[in-house]
């Protein structure tokens, strides 16, 4: 059994968002007199996480814990209208809209607290435990909960927000392509190190490095699920999965996850990830999409990696043990 | 994981107090402990399912549809075919105004490809529905087939859909998606030297944990509430609203937790059809795909040809790059157009060239129709320019990290696209790569910056 080593880089950008059709996603957000807010949102969670992000988001901008926030997903005769989640717009877009609700929610707290307290909105900051209190003074203090009480019962105020965040559709030049096709781009480059056996064509890859620039790690260890979980998709991808192995020919195609190949945990390497921000302008506290780039880059490192251990360049997806061992031995030819 | 936030620390600020926290996710427990309800999860008294008749042909034409022995099936409530879908013809993407309609929510005259749905059993059982089906007899006059992208485009090839007329999606632009900046053939006069390669995928499944489908229950004041796996209710409800000629107003959605989307469940696939049937028998309707169905009917990642053509000088600059992506978009449209724009908006990759030319064709073969996916129309190119990128670098002999530095986007670079670059971090991320994974650069490539415009050579 002969097995070689190589590595492999490559680096990507990817588009948060889809101008080319319109963008547009609302929000709500409301106190209810336990101190608790409702985020509610037609967005949907795919299992990413986007609630628990939404959660606090809306937390920072109201300047309240994250405890105190529930956020209620998408039912379509209470939640207001949102595209939907896909096209890494899912954190950008109801982000942005959970902002533009939460503060305006925010600024009727504080109008509240400041009747209570007798002094000016200008005065007021929140601790982000739970209090409002005086700038400087924080002896001088409302409970949230408090607020919300005195709101709905004494003053007649509705602690509640409206957010939208759209953007525009942009229509391709039909002459030269001339468009705006995304708001932000997230960033990679992964090195990848694999070994291929010469014998069987399998490869294992061995390591994955991956640096993800995105904006913002809004909450890193979900941060870190969503890019690593797509790293091994991205491996996936690379040298397992397809519905036409042989396409176009439309045979051997697998119809379950027994003959639908991906890689088993015994299959997958340890893959590191190191995260840079560079915020951008128009994202929720700088955030861009980096859900669906995670899987792309590791695949071309993966095979510029096969051709750095044996020299081979597979040109078609997924690099299967077949083609392999076929660009072996047309080298040998 | 790491946060380097010794990169652009100028623009940011570190000092929020729940941004930048790794809280638990608050749906954490309900997910591991298997009690997160989806929209399966609901014991709904008097339910009927659904199972389709699937075309067993690549491509034919229908001949006639007998399905009097499945109507006479014990259990089975009801059999729907074209005739009773009330717009049957659509396409998802006609709420952007991207027509034409161009696919059957049922077939009646033509199949267009294996799997395709003819004839939908509503039932008491799964078993009643499963028997049911086999039960309908369809005579077809199998047609000649065309499964390659380039075949297709070729005179002569068998017309897939005849609601485009020809094997291609007809843009404004043309036959194919255009992006031109400069001049492509002169920066090729120019070039030391040229390489052209051919790149190719294959489909992939999104292969969610929890397969598409949707549990549609009679409402009061005659509406229909739908629990759905969507990844985009309104979407959804709103081609749910053209296909039934029903007012939006009569539909409740209900979603919000997937066990898993990838961007397979954005196809209204069995939404509509499920409200049918429970319109018809007045009946709770669940229609769920099996394994089989998420795996073969199910739109997959499109497959993709792609061929790139590269002008580089000895020095490492690229000066010139031609794309032409073949997106194989299966019989019909539904998001491929648009994923075809969005691979032409993303080519030439993360690179500044200065002659640029891409042609991006969405084309119709007689194949299960492809749809969106995670990097949808940027995955592939992704692997096709980053691979091309590793054979361009060995090609003038240089290292292939230090020739993406030399050609890596900037702020205020421009864009093939025609827009200029902002808040670049290609070159950040390859700095931090090459450290880290002990890959020495040039100390010119590890003192570049993002945020430096380009020397002009």
């Amino acid at each position: 059994m002969t097995r070689k080593r190589g590595r492999g880089v490559a680096a990507v950008n990817y588009p948060t968002g889809m101008n080319l059709g319109g963008d547009p996603t609302q929000a709500l957000v409301h106190s209810t007199p336990t101190g608790n807010f409702m985020v509610t949102v037609s967005s949907v969670d795919l299992g990413q996480g986007m609630k628990q992000i939404l959660r606090q988001i809306c937390a920072e901008t109201l300047g309240v814990p994250s405890e105190r926030v529930v956020v209620d997903t998408a039912d379509s005769d209470t939640g207001p209208h949102c595209m939907g989640t896909f096209a890494s717009r899912g954190t950008h877009r109801a982000g942005n809209a959970v902002i533009a609700a939460a503060r305006e929610a925010r600024g009727v707290m504080l109008e509240v607290a400041a009747e209570m307290l007798e002094v000016s909105t200008d005065d007021l900051e929140t601790d982000g435990a739970g209090n409002i209190h005086v700038v400087g003074a924080p002896a001088k203090a409302v409970s949230v909960t408090d607020t919300a009480l005195a709101a709905h019962f004494q003053k007649g105020r509705s602690i509640s927000g409206r957010g939208m965040f759209l953007v525009p559709r942009s229509y391709p030049s039909p002459v030269d392509g001339a468009m705006k096709p995304a708001t932000c781009y997230a960033h990679a480059c992964t090195v990848a190190e694999v070994e291929v056996d010469v014998e069987t064509g399998e490869v294992d890859v061995i390591s994955l490095k991956n640096v993800y620039e995105i904006g913002r790690a809004l909450n890193p260890r979900m941060v870190e699920q969503q890019l690593v979980g797509g790293a091994w998709m991205g491996i996936s991808h690379a040298i397992y999965e397809t519905t036409e192995p042989y396409y176009p020919q439309r045979d051997h195609r697998g119809v379950d996850f027994n003959e639908y190949l991906m890689p088993g945990p015994g299959n997958l390497p340890r893959t590191e990830v190191v995260v840079l921000e560079r915020p951008a302008p128009d994202g929720p506290y700088g955030g861009k999409g980096p859900g669906e780039m995670c899987a792309n880059a590791p695949i071309p490192a993966i095979a510029n990696a096969i051709f750095d251990a044996v020299g081979v360049r597979i040109d078609t997806m997924p690099f299967t043990p077949e083609k392999i061992l076929r660009a072996l031995r047309g080298l040998e030819a | 994981m790491e946060i380097r936030k010794k990169y652009f620390a100028d623009e940011r600020n570190d000092d929020l107090k729940e941004i930048g926290q790794s809280r638990q996710r608050s749906d954490a427990l309900g997910h591991v402990k298997g009690i997160t309800p989806f929209y399966a999860d609901r014991a709904i008294p008097g339910l009927l399912h659904i199972r389709m008749v699937r075309s067993p042909h690549h491509h034919a034409r229908i001949l006639g549809i007998d399905a009097s022995r499945a109507e006479r099936h014990p259990g089975v409530r009801r059999v729907i075919t074209a005739r009773d879908v009330p717009h049957n013809v659509y396409t998802v993407l006609s709420l952007i105004n991207i027509g034409p309609e161009d696919e059957p929510v049922l077939a009646f005259d033509k199949v267009r490809w294996q799997g395709e749905p003819i004839v939908c059993i509503v039932a008491d059982s799964e078993r009643a529905a499963y028997e049911a089906a086999q039960l309908v007899q369809i005579a077809y006059e199998e047609l000649p087939a065309v499964f390659d992208v380039e075949e297709a485009l070729k005179p002569g090839a068998p017309l897939v859909n005849e609601y485009h007329g020809q094997n291609y999606y007809r843009y404004d632009s043309g036959e194919s998606r255009k992006v031109i900046l400069g001049d492509v053939e002169k920066g090729f006069a120019e070039a030391d030297f040229i390489l052209e390669q051919r790149y190719q995928a294959s489909p992939i499944e999104q292969a969610p944990t929890e397969t598409t489908g949707c549990v549609v229950v009679p409402d009061q004041n005659n509406r229909f509430t739908c629990y759905t796996g969507t990844q985009a209710v309104f979407f959804t409800l709103d081609n749910s609203s053209v296909i039934l000629q029903v007012p939006g107003q009569q539909l409740h959605f209900v979603g919000g937790t997937a066990g898993g989307g990838f961007g397979g469940k954005v196809d209204c696939t069995t939404e509509p059809i499920a409200i049918l049937a429970s319109m018809l028998t007045g009946r709770p309707v669940s229609y769920i795909y099996n394994r089989y169905e998420e795996m073969q009917i199910s739109s997959p990642r499109a497959a993709e040809r792609i061929y790139l053509k590269d002008g580089v000088m000895k020095d490492g600059r690229i000066v010139a790059r031609q794309v032409r992506c073949y997106v194989d978009s299966g019989a019909y449209s539904r998001h491929t157009p648009y994923g075809t724009q969005k691979a032409a908006a993303h080519f030439p990759g993360p690179y500044t060239i200065p002659n640029v030319r891409i042609d991006c064709y969405c084309v119709y073969t007689n194949r299960t129709p492809s749809s969106a996916m995670r990097g949808f129309g940027v995955t592939i190119g992704d692997f096709a320019l980053e691979v091309q990128m590793d054979k361009l670098a060995r090609l003038i002999g240089m290292d292939p990290l230090e020739f993406r530095f030399v050609n890596a986007y900037r702020d205020g670079d421009m864009k093939a696209h025609h827009q200029p670059t902002e808040g670049a971090a290609l070159i950040e991320c390859m700095q931090e790569a090459a450290e880290w994974a002990d890959w020495p650069v040039d100390p010119r490539c590890m003192a570049m910056s993002s945020r430096e415009p380009r020397r002009q050579p």
